[in-house]
């Protein structure tokens, strides 16, 4: 169970409520694709991604970007039970798809890095260690169904 | 990981664009990581204060930036090049190196703040791969 201060709780409803989903979302995935491949393994199906260009041209990709960031609504919507609100999700991430926790902590980064490119020096030290708080929250409530 | 030329010259491309802002970036980034990762205070326990944006973060900061600047000039050979700075964290300052990643993670945010156009993905490859080498 995480706790969360009052303007912690702020910080986090007022990024989410200005972020533009469909455009971070593909620079995030498309950017932890380019600069961890190895992270492309869980993607074989989504055709080209041959190289920089051509992931970030990718449709696929794309789309699963901005499904990825929705993702985050969930921990949103229960900031006081994160876990709970990513039991499914995690076992998904554990059973179905096998999908290495420690790449978890690699989309995550890519997201923090393209969220400081779009607000600039808005994005303050205090402003990303909540975000990063936020994420590391998630990031261990994704984690707990595996075994 | 061994970097090439592309990433060479992608690290030296950048390079040219950022340095004239490497005292603010220094700044800025060792100050996001007190702030971001306190854990990493205890490495400052000797300075009167460890606050964000104080004199001490300033000067150290633009120390941190110069060792950038230098393994960006041995590129070519970082492990011949770095040496006595790796021997300095390893024996002198016993600097966990975990906490090199978290330092290097605070340095591409703020990259990505100051410089968002030029931080594209193949910048931070190439970037990531050297700040880790």
């Amino acid at each position: 169970m995480v706790n969360w201060t009052k303007t912690e709780k702020a910080t986090i409803t007022d990024i989410f409520s200005h972020l533009d989903y469909d455009d971070i979302g593909p620079k995030a995935l498309s950017r932890c694709l380019i600069v961890y491949p190895w992270t492309q393994r869980y993607f074989s199906g989504f055709g080209n991604l041959y190289n920089a260009a051509a992931i970030i041209g990718n449709a696929k990709v794309a789309e699963h970007g901005i499904k990825v960031l929705h993702g985050l609504d969930l921990g949103l919507k229960k900031m006081d039970n994160i876990e709970a609100a990513y039991a499914d999700l995690s076992s998904l991430h554990s059973e179905k798809l096998h999908v290495d926790p420690d790449n978890f902590k690699l989309l995550s980064d890519c997201i923090t890095i393209v969220l400081a490119a779009k607000l600039g020096s808005a994005f303050t030290a205090e402003t990303q260690a909540t975000f990063q708080k936020f994420l590391g929250a998630v990031m261990s409530a994704l984690g707990k169904q595996y075994h | 990981m061994s970097l090439s030329d592309k990433d060479k010259a992608a690290v030296r491309a950048l390079w040219s664009t950022i340095s004239k802002s490497s005292d603010a970036i220094g700044n800025d980034a060792l100050s996001r990581m007190i702030v971001v990762y306190p854990q990493t205070k205890i490495y400052f326990s000797h300075w009167p204060e460890v606050i964000p944006g104080s004199i001490h973060i300033k000067e150290h900061g633009k120390k941190v930036m110069g060792g950038i600047e230098l393994a960006v000039s041995k590129i070519d050979d970082l492990k011949t090049g770095l040496f006595e700075l790796s021997e300095q964290h390893a024996f002198k300052l016993r600097v966990d190196p975990g906490n090199f990643k978290i330092l290097n993670h605070c340095i591409l945010v703020v990259i990505a703040t100051m410089f968002p156009k030029e931080f594209t993905p193949e910048a931070h490859v190439s970037l990531d791969k050297f700040l880790s080498g």
